[in-house]
């Protein structure tokens, strides 16, 4: 909301400086977001106090050499009224008319040596005032256009002010920074400061933090009219959604511009001005927080000549019939929900209660005769419509977060005075009230102990009692608690604790003390899900890869990527993703089913630029089950490697590419880092290529699958690669695998005794997966066989056909004495045998 | 004789001046000191020699053999040394030239600054308590004092699910009351990360997931200036002990009193500049004392128990640290982001 500071003051004295001003209201939950000075020292055109200066226009003249130029006589407060030329066309007027001096004209005025805007420019540029003649006549100051003082870009004419019984009180040669520099706050009016969304409601608060006396506007209300009474009749369906209604009639009204000083206010909170009726109705609102409508009598009375043509006009509040539309006065067509409350007369709706007037009942140009209505709607009901309906009017802002029924009565008259001075109204004597269950105030008991101890502050029961009272509160002091009567505007009071963040903002949170945190230390568990998925992270980077985190809302088209040539759908779980039913975009419709979908995504985009590209994603994916209200969320690993394996160097410019053996690499550095054992078993899914997929157990369960990527699956994620750069790829199920890591583990002792290197090949069917055979050696080896490392897979001539030659290096070492020759070679001949007799190798000479 | 061993002498210390290199140094200690070299041939001959010549010709043969033996071997090692010299003046690299870079990863920014905050907490005696992505309407909002309709909804625009009253967690503020309810009655001091999702447009300030740190203290004497001592406390550690903090009146539907912690921005130092918005505070996060409906929902007496909760953004903090001027970057997934933290 935007607050100009010089209407604050007509409801409370601020002698600071705004800097402090701003700092006061931010620290009490008031945040100024910005600050916009207009003429004032902060404002990009700031006004010379000396030499741009209110002025009177005493009279207006012909220029004698120029049609389109006039001479205006102007008092500004030196010792003789100054002649200056304009081409103002507002002035053209009063030519002729002699001495005007009555008429109160006042206008900003430029002396010579002032600092404006150039007017004619259509960038905002500064110009001194120089004298020069113009068509003759010497001219060394300046009538100023709103351009001119940077005020709006309007160079139509010059701002014209009248002096009159309501204006300000306009006087020759006051700095014109006094009458129309402004400071406008930028106030950001969070849900619980709805109070705030006026210039009472800052004023007010503004005067509570800073002990200043508060002056409430003139609710009087002159009433010199016919008596409404029999005129209008006041009903409701629903008083717990419409608590109170009230009308004024007001007759005669001259439609008509308002005067500069209301339009100039409106416009700096941010109001474009549009006629007298209307920004009064605006002014009202913004002044004091009672949003209020306007219709045009005439239009109603014309309906009630059709329904009662000898009764009263009949207002009636009540809920739509099924099926009933509204058109509101922007034009739309409105369905309307079985909540949304309607101002109607017997003839059909006329308004959306508190939300926006309808679109035949407003004021129109010729409209003399207004019907003014402020009420009061329950703030839940219209917030609701106002976010169905998608209309957020400055009236559904503020009842939607509560304006209190006592405030309708208030508006309204406010708005009817003001209507009876400006616009030439006769306010008809009475009011229409409707107004059944008046709330009773609220009273809350605070008890001490509990303020002091939510607080931390040592305050007495008088004390508060003080803070309290600058807010308007009502106290009663007892020894051990406070009664605590809550001022109407404090909708947001409820109990205790609000009354203590009172207390802490009127103290101010700054000298509230800093204590470090004493209370007993609940007892320390520790996480160890999230410890073991750190230090598989750590693990990770150590091997070189990197950790992404990606978007987690996905679509099922973007995850069936996975299953080139839509093979084997069934492993996704359609009817299990979580759907939200109002995506930004279909792209981001669901939560994943998938963290490697995520990676490859990540490996596609990445592929520009990167020569080598390794990554991994640790997170959670989200399947809906058939019983649960919520779905599974269970933890996933997935990584990618593509591209050189190696950081390519001046030396070594092309180093070789990923392989799948660097990832079976990988995983086995990671699992013995975990301290697990799992085994490789060759496996077939549809997003790995066949033949170079392995799906990883422990003992018999399931901990993963990785493999190179299906070719289908590169292409579907549009993975730039060439036929030498397979992606590989992992997953690992860590929901399964995490509580298999062991808590503690043994270390192997370090042997004394010198270890015994053999070597052996052995020949073996080409289909025999290595594993069978070091499985085969390290059983017949054991306990003297500590390692097996394959050094030489081979096929070829030295073969036979259908046969692969594997060559072992094995160390042979005894925690207890050297070994002997004798001793290695009967492993050695044990390991021979067994394998002979398992796996019908035999020894490759 | 023992003129031959005098010309011996000559010869070979006339030799061993020729010897430039170990090679040649070698040829003449094989010739000269050798198995079979000139010295061994000369001893040979000692039986042509009287009993009375023989004890001063052994004396003059040691002599000379071991005169020798010293000779070369400083021969040698002066030569070794120039070799060794010139070997090392021949094979000098540019240092200038770039190095052989490892394969390097890396932990995720937002990996990175959230084990900061857990260390700080933890230290505190804050633990990580995880709840669900996805919730229920009565987790994250109902159960923290947000009815329905209510406008402190509007503040956090949810994605809602085709299942009924489940939503994605608008705020980690949703795990409050499942931590509360796993402890009670033991007092509370846990800190909740996780992703969360607000249905907003993507701009470079804000996402449709972003990470958040929910922290929640629930007590018997818990009071506002313990929740100022405690979140004073991280900020100074977490960027530096210079940092000063200033709190000020805010609202949250869960908390009452509730505050807004800024600190001195950390690249004016408070003087006022471009990232501070020339105010001097950064804006870090919120905070209040639990609202006692909020308590009561988890099942603690608001007459008995007093608590604390705040709530940061991770990726906020990393753009103040570094100067990051779009959020969009955090799960863009883009190495050459990436890889700079």
């Amino acid at each position: 909301m935007r607050v100009p500071i010089s209407w604050l003051k007509d409801f409370v004295t601020i002698d600071l400086p705004i800097s402090e001003v701003d700092t006061i209201l931010t620290n009490a939950g008031l945040e100024v977001k910005g600050i916009e000075y207009i003429g004032l020292p902060g404002a990009d055109l700031v006004w010379d106090r000396e030499k741009v200066v209110l002025g009177h226009i005493r009279r207006v003249e012909q220029h004698p050499l120029a049609d389109r130029l006039v001479l205006a006589t102007v008092d500004y407060g030196g010792e003789s009224p100054e002649v200056t030329v304009t081409g103002a066309p507002n002035l053209f007027e009063f030519v002729g008319q002699g001495d005007i001096t009555h008429l109160g004209l006042y206008a900003p005025f430029a002396l010579e040596g002032a600092t404006l805007y150039d007017g004619h420019k259509v960038e905002r540029k500064q110009t001194k005032l120089k004298g020069r003649e113009l068509r003759g006549i010497y001219n060394r100051c300046m009538l100023c256009s709103e351009k001119e003082l940077g005020i709006s870009d309007s160079h139509e004419g010059i701002i014209l002010m009248r002096k009159d019984e309501w204006s300000p009180d306009y006087r020759a040669g006051t700095p014109l920074q006094e009458v129309l520099g402004d400071a406008v706050l930028e106030i950001d009016i969070i849900p619980n400061i709805a109070r705030c969304a006026s210039m009472v409601g800052v004023a007010r608060e503004y005067a509570a933090l800073t002990g200043q006396p508060m002056r409430y506007p003139d609710y009087d209300v002159l009433m010199e009219g016919e008596p409404i009474n029999g005129r209008i009749q006041i009903t409701t369906a629903n008083p717990e959604l419409n608590p109170r209604f009230v009308v004024l009639l007001i007759e005669g009204v001259q439609q008509k511009p308002s005067p500069y000083w209301m339009q100039y206010r409106l416009r700096l909170a941010g109001q474009r001005p549009i006629n007298v009726v209307v920004d009064i109705s605006n002014y009202v609102m913004l002044e004091m927080g009672q949003p209020n409508h306007t219709f045009d009598y005439d239009f109603l009375r014309r309906r009630a000549d059709q329904y009662a043509p000898n009764g009263p006009v009949h207002i009636h509040t009540r809920l739509p019939y099924e099926g009933e539309t509204l058109t509101t006065l922007d034009g739309v067509k409105h369905k309307l929900q079985p909540y949304n409350i309607l101002v109607t007369d017997p003839l059909g709706n006329l308004s959306l209660g508190g939300v926006m007037g309808g679109a035949d009942s407003e004021i129109k140009p010729e409209t003399t005769n207004v019907l003014l209505e402020a009420a009061a709607w329950n703030f839940i009901n219209i917030r609701r419509t106002s976010t169905q309906l998608g209309i957020h009017t400055d009236a559904a802002f503020r009842f939607s977060r509560g304006v209190h029924p006592s405030q309708a009565l208030l508006g309204a008259k406010r708005a009817a005075e003001l209507l009876r001075r400006l616009a030439g109204g006769r306010v008809a004597q009475g009011i229409v009230d409707l107004y059944p269950n008046p709330p009773q105030p609220v009273v809350v008991r605070l008890d001490l102990a509990y303020a002091r101890r939510l607080s931390g502050l040592p305050l007495s029961g008088a004390e508060i009692a003080e803070l309290l009272h600058r807010l308007e509160f009502a106290v009663i002091v007892d020894e051990t608690h406070l009664t605590v009567t809550v001022p109407n505007h404090r909708m947001d009071i409820e109990g205790g604790h609000d009354l203590v963040e009172e207390i802490c903002r009127m103290v101010g949170y700054d000298r509230i003390p800093t204590t470090p945190l004493a209370d007993a230390l609940p007892p320390q568990r520790g996480n160890n899900e999230l410890t073991q998925e750190e230090r598989i992270k750590d693990i990770l980077v150590r091997a070189g890869l990197q950790e992404i985190i990606s978007y987690r809302l996905t679509s099922p088209t973007a995850e069936a990527r996975l299953y080139p040539g839509g093979a084997h759908l069934e492993l996704m779980q359609p009817q299990a993703y979580v759907t939200l039913t109002n995506p930004i975009s279909p792209e981001r419709a669901v939560m994943r089913q998938s963290v490697l979908a995520s990676v490859l995504e990540a490996v596609a985009n990445n592929g520009r630029y990167q020569p080598r590209i390794a990554l991994f994603e640790l997170g959670h994916v989200y399947i809906n089950t058939g019983q649960a209200q919520l779905p599974l969320e269970t933890p996933r690993l997935a990584l990618a490697l593509t591209g050189q394996r190696e950081v390519a160097t001046w030396q070594h410019s092309e180093p070789a590419n990923y392989h799948f053996f660097d990832l079976k690499g990988i995983m086995e550095v990671l699992f013995a880092s975990l301290h697990l054992s799992p085994r490789y078993v060759p496996a077939a899914h549809p997003t790995y290529r066949p033949g170079r997929t392995a799906r990883i157990l422990l003992g018999d369960v399931e901990i993963g699958i990785m493999g190179e990527l299906h070719p289908g699956v590169s292409e579907a994620f549009a993975i730039r690669q060439e036929a030498s750069q397979p992606v590989l790829a992992a997953e690992l199920w860590l929901d399964v695998l995490i509580p298999r890591i062991p808590a503690i583990f043994k270390y192997q002792p370090l042997s004394t005794y010198p270890p015994v290197h053999e070597d052996l090949a052995v020949v073996v069917d080409a289909a025999l997966p290595a594993t069978a055979v070091v499985e085969v050696m390290s059983q017949a080896g054991a306990p003297l066989l500590k390692e097996v490392e394959l050094f030489d897979v081979y096929t070829g001539a030295q073969v036979p056909p259908g046969k692969k030659s594997l060559a072992y290096h094995l160390t042979f070492q005894s925690g207890s004495k050297t070994l002997s020759d004798k001793e290695v070679g009967k492993y050695r001949q044990r390991i021979i045998q067994e394998l002979q007799k398992q796996l019908n190798a035999r020894l490759r000479e | 004789m023992l003129a031959q061993l005098d010309q011996l002498y000559a010869d070979a210390l006339a030799q061993l001046d020729q010897a430039t290199n170990t090679a040649d140094l070698d040829n003449w200690y094989k010739a000269t000191l050798g198995r079979k070299g000139a010295v061994y041939l000369l001893t040979r001959q000692v039986g042509q020699l009287t009993a009375e010549e023989r004890p001063l010709f052994g004396q003059r043969l040691n002599q000379i053999k071991n005169d020798l033996e010293a000779r070369y071997q400083q021969r040698l090692d002066n030569l070794k040394t120039a070799e060794l010299e010139a070997q090392i003046a021949a094979s000098a690299l540019d240092v200038t030239l770039p190095g052989r870079r490892p394969v390097r990863g890396g932990l995720h920014i937002i990996t990175q600054t959230l084990r900061e905050i857990y260390r700080i907490f933890g230290d505190m005696g804050f633990q990580v308590y995880r709840s669900p992505d996805v919730e229920t309407d009565a987790y994250n909002f109902e159960m923290l004092n947000f009815p329905p309709h209510h406008p402190a909804r509007e503040m956090q625009d949810s994605f809602y699910t085709t299942r009924p009253d489940v939503i994605l967690r608008t705020h980690t503020s949703a795990g409050q009351i499942r931590a509360m309810r796993d402890y009670y009655p033991e007092p509370v001091r846990v800190i909740l990360p996780g992703m969360c999702y607000r249905n907003e447009q993507i701009t470079t300030r804000s996402s449709i997931q972003f990470t958040q740190v929910e922290g929640l203290a629930v007590g018997k004497a818990i009071s506002f200036a313990d929740l100022k001592g405690t979140l004073t406390e991280f900020a100074c550690r977490l960027f530096g002990a210079e940092r000063q903090t200033r709190f000020r009146a805010s609202y949250f539907p869960f908390t009452e009193p509730s505050a807004e912690m800024d600190v001195t921005c950390f690249l004016c130092s408070g003087k006022g500049c471009q990232v501070c918005k020339y105010t001097g505070w950064l804006e870090i996060l919120g905070s209040g004392m639990v609202h006692p409906v909020v308590l009561r929902n988890g099942g603690y007496d608001p007459e008995k128990y007093t608590g604390f909760a705040f709530g940061m953004g991770p990726e906020r903090i990393a753009m103040l640290k570094y100067g990051i001027d779009d959020i969009r970057l955090f799960w863009g997934n883009d190495l050459r982001f990436l890889q700079q933290f």
